[in-house]
């Protein structure tokens, strides 16, 4: 029996090896496989959007083949970006986005930093902390916060409910704990030893973080920079519960609210204006991709 | 530049004390070498002197001034880090330039003493690269660039050799020693390596518990040793250590090993061991160059007897030989041509002139 092992010894270890980069072969099919399954999940839905907005309101309630632009037309694209409504939503939309992201960064970047570095009574259960408020869901806030600006309007007579503006104070809610938890992964990757040297060398705490932790940790920052971004820009629940007007709404609220009425759903337009407001997140991910990736694993792993 | 001293110096983490109420007086100019095992405080009263800690209790004085409560920043101190600490995002000559650049110094000097340092440490061709663009020697090298440009007081080096290779630990070594000879800054230089301490040191601080057990020339380290530890951690192989007590024997003093191995002490130490208590438990140390093998005409003090090999080792100049002696491993050194074998006998000889005597219950060095 022993002879018969050692006289296959060979063979055997040939066919382990072969055996193994034939399990790696199988093992890339399966991931393309799925890969593919999951782009192709993905992507038609936007697809159907790009299509049905080509499409003339007639067309898309005719019973034709609906995967197939018979009369392509821009018509839904030139109303929606000649309607000055359509882009008052849009520069709201962009100027709530633009605003939260600046506050949230001011916010999250020096608070990461403190939780991360200047160890004081209580900075870990406060790093928890922040962790905690972000699993907090926005549909369980809503009705408290509401009801928060309702009594300061009456106590003061500052009006925030059905302004645009209300939502600068309401976005940070979701954003800034985030952001900090990701830059204090971030920045508790970086070795101690570096900002012992930068304090050797003469640096301040500020200048530390601004001439060491924030070019070191640019990746991280642009992850979180995105993450807020994407988070102010796609929210609905909020806006939809504080803003009223038309004039005051954002964009995702802006198209449901003026787009649909009553029963009659404005279709193309509605796919066609989705498709606009896509865009900016799809633009800026497009050129900051490599700096998310690797800002979103690198918080992952080390923090 | 200046000097530097450490008066009581006490570190307390909660309830553990790192560091033990540890005086030291580090003249300008100087080498110092804190050496001693992971755990006894050397890194610790460095990162003290940096200001990277606070002291629990005692003075800190850098040029005369107590700096107990002045910041890292204001101490005018210059630190080499063992990973290199070198900022990634920074070319070689940002890196150095650093700390002149936030302290606001012209350009013009910014340069001058950039390229000075860069070709003091033959880094020249490298400013321009950045940190992940060079080897671990080179980042060494920026670091100590990094901390030469600025001129500082007092430099300090936490372990800077243990990240590189030991050919390249050789070399550095050898970097950092010639540095110091142009620059001549009080220099604090930490490590746990004591060939790197005997060879780089104008005075190790050999600590243990976070006490300072000796401080002294590395000679005086290695042939005047104050207690068992530096006896035993100065110096590879290490010191041999055999139970022992002394005899009165007709007005001599023998050293009895063994029930049947016993030698007369040298007159010379003879004197200085005579108020011993016969009854004290004793140790015998000696290197293992002071045992070597039995020649014929041997000098007084050097006594033979037999011993049977277990392991021996060639190094190619010498013959590391092992044996034991009633249980107690020892080591020697023999010539190469000596025939020493594994499990043969041997006629070896110790060398009792160099011999120390060490109280076992204290370690104290008699």
């Amino acid at each position: 029996m022993s002879t018969v092992t050692i006289d296959k010894s060979g063979p055997t270890r040939k066919v382990k090896y072969g055996s193994m980069s034939r399990d790696r072969a199988w093992a890339l099919r399966w991931s393309y496989f799925f890969l593919v399954l999951f782009a192709i999940f993905s992507l038609v839905p936007p697809l159907y959007m790009l299509i049905t907005s080509l499409k003339s309101s007639a067309e898309i309630s005719a019973a034709t083949n609906p995967w197939w632009v018979y009369h392509p037309t821009l018509s839904n694209y030139v109303e929606l970006l000649t309607s000055n409504q359509f882009l008052r939503f849009f520069w709201n939309s962009a100027w709530v986005s633009i605003i939260v992201v600046t506050i949230t960064m001011l916010i999250s970047v020096p608070a990461a930093f403190a939780l991360a570095r200047m160890k004081f009574w209580g900075s870990a259960t406060l790093a928890t902390g922040v962790f905690l408020t972000y699993l907090i869901p926005d549909s369980l806030l809503f009705i408290p916060l509401f009801k928060m600006f309702a009594v300061i309007g009456d106590w003061t007579g500052i009006q925030l409910i059905n302004r645009w503006y209300v939502l600068l104070f309401i976005y940070p809610t979701l954003t800034v704990p985030f952001c900090t938890w990701i830059m204090i992964g971030y920045f508790a990757s970086i070795p101690k030893e570096l900002d012992e040297a930068a304090i050797i060398d003469g640096a301040s705490w500020f200048q530390t973080l601004t001439r060491i932790f924030i070019p070191v940790a640019l990746p991280g920052l642009i992850a979180a920079t995105i993450f807020a971004f994407t988070v102010s820009w796609a929210q609905f629940l909020y806006p939809l519960v504080f803003t009223t007007s038309t004039d005051q709404l954002v964009l995702p609220v802006g198209i449901i609210t003026t787009l649909i009425k009553g029963d009659v759903f404005n279709w193309g337009q509605i796919m066609t204006g989705a498709l606009l407001g896509a865009a900016p997140p799809l633009i800026i991910y497009a050129f900051l991709m490599d700096y998310y990736i690797a800002g979103l694993t690198a918080g992952a792993t080390k923090g | 530049m200046a000097d530097v001293t450490l008066r009581k110096v006490v570190k307390r983490y909660d309830d553990v004390e790192a560091v033990r109420g540890i005086d030291l007086d580090i003249a300008d100019h100087e080498f110092v070498v804190l050496v001693g095992p992971s755990g006894c405080g050397k890194s610790t009263t460095l990162r003290m002197i940096a200001g990277l800690e606070d002291i629990s209790d005692g003075d800190i004085m850098i040029g005369g001034d107590v700096v107990n409560d002045v910041p890292p920043k204001d101490r005018d101190i210059a630190m080499v880090f063992q990973n290199y600490a070198l900022y990634p995002h920074m070319t070689v000559a940002e890196n150095m330039s650093f700390g002149l650049r936030l302290k606001h110094y012209p350009k013009a000097e910014i340069k001058t003493r950039v390229a000075e340092a860069a070709r003091m440490l033959d880094i020249t061709d490298l400013v321009d690269r950045k940190p992940k663009q060079l080897s671990g020697g080179q980042r060494q090298r920026v670091a100590m660039g990094r901390a030469i440009v600025r001129n500082p007081k007092v430099f300090l080096f936490d372990e800077p050799l243990s990240n590189l290779d030991a050919k390249l630990r050789v070399q550095m070594r050898i970097e950092i020693k010639k540095v110091h000879q142009k620059v001549r800054t009080t220099t604090v230089y930490v490590t746990h390596d004591q060939v790197e301490a005997m060879t780089l040191a104008d005075r190790v601080v050999v600590m243990n518990h976070g006490r300072i057990e000796q401080i002294g020339t590395p000679n005086e380290l290695y042939h005047k040793p104050a207690t068992r530890f530096v006896a035993s951690f100065i110096g590879s192989p290490a010191m041999n250590f055999v139970p022992c007590r002394l005899e009165d024997d007709a007005g001599k003093l023998n050293l009895r090993l063994t029930d049947r191995l016993a030698f007369p002490v040298p007159p010379q130490r003879a004197a200085r061991y005579q108020a011993v208590p016969r009854t004290d438990k004793l140790l015998l140390g000696i290197r293992p160059e002071h045992i070597a093998e039995s020649r014929p005409h041997a000098e007084s003090g050097v006594e033979p007897f037999e011993a049977t090999l277990d392991v021996t080792e060639p190094m190619g100049m010498e013959t590391l030989v092992y044996f034991t002696l009633d249980g107690t491993p020892l080591c020697g050194r023999v010539s190469p041509n000596a025939g020493a074998q594994d499990g043969s006998p041997l006629r070896l000889a110790v060398d009792l002139n160099n011999m120390h005597l060490l109280n076992e219950v204290t370690g104290a060095v008699l």
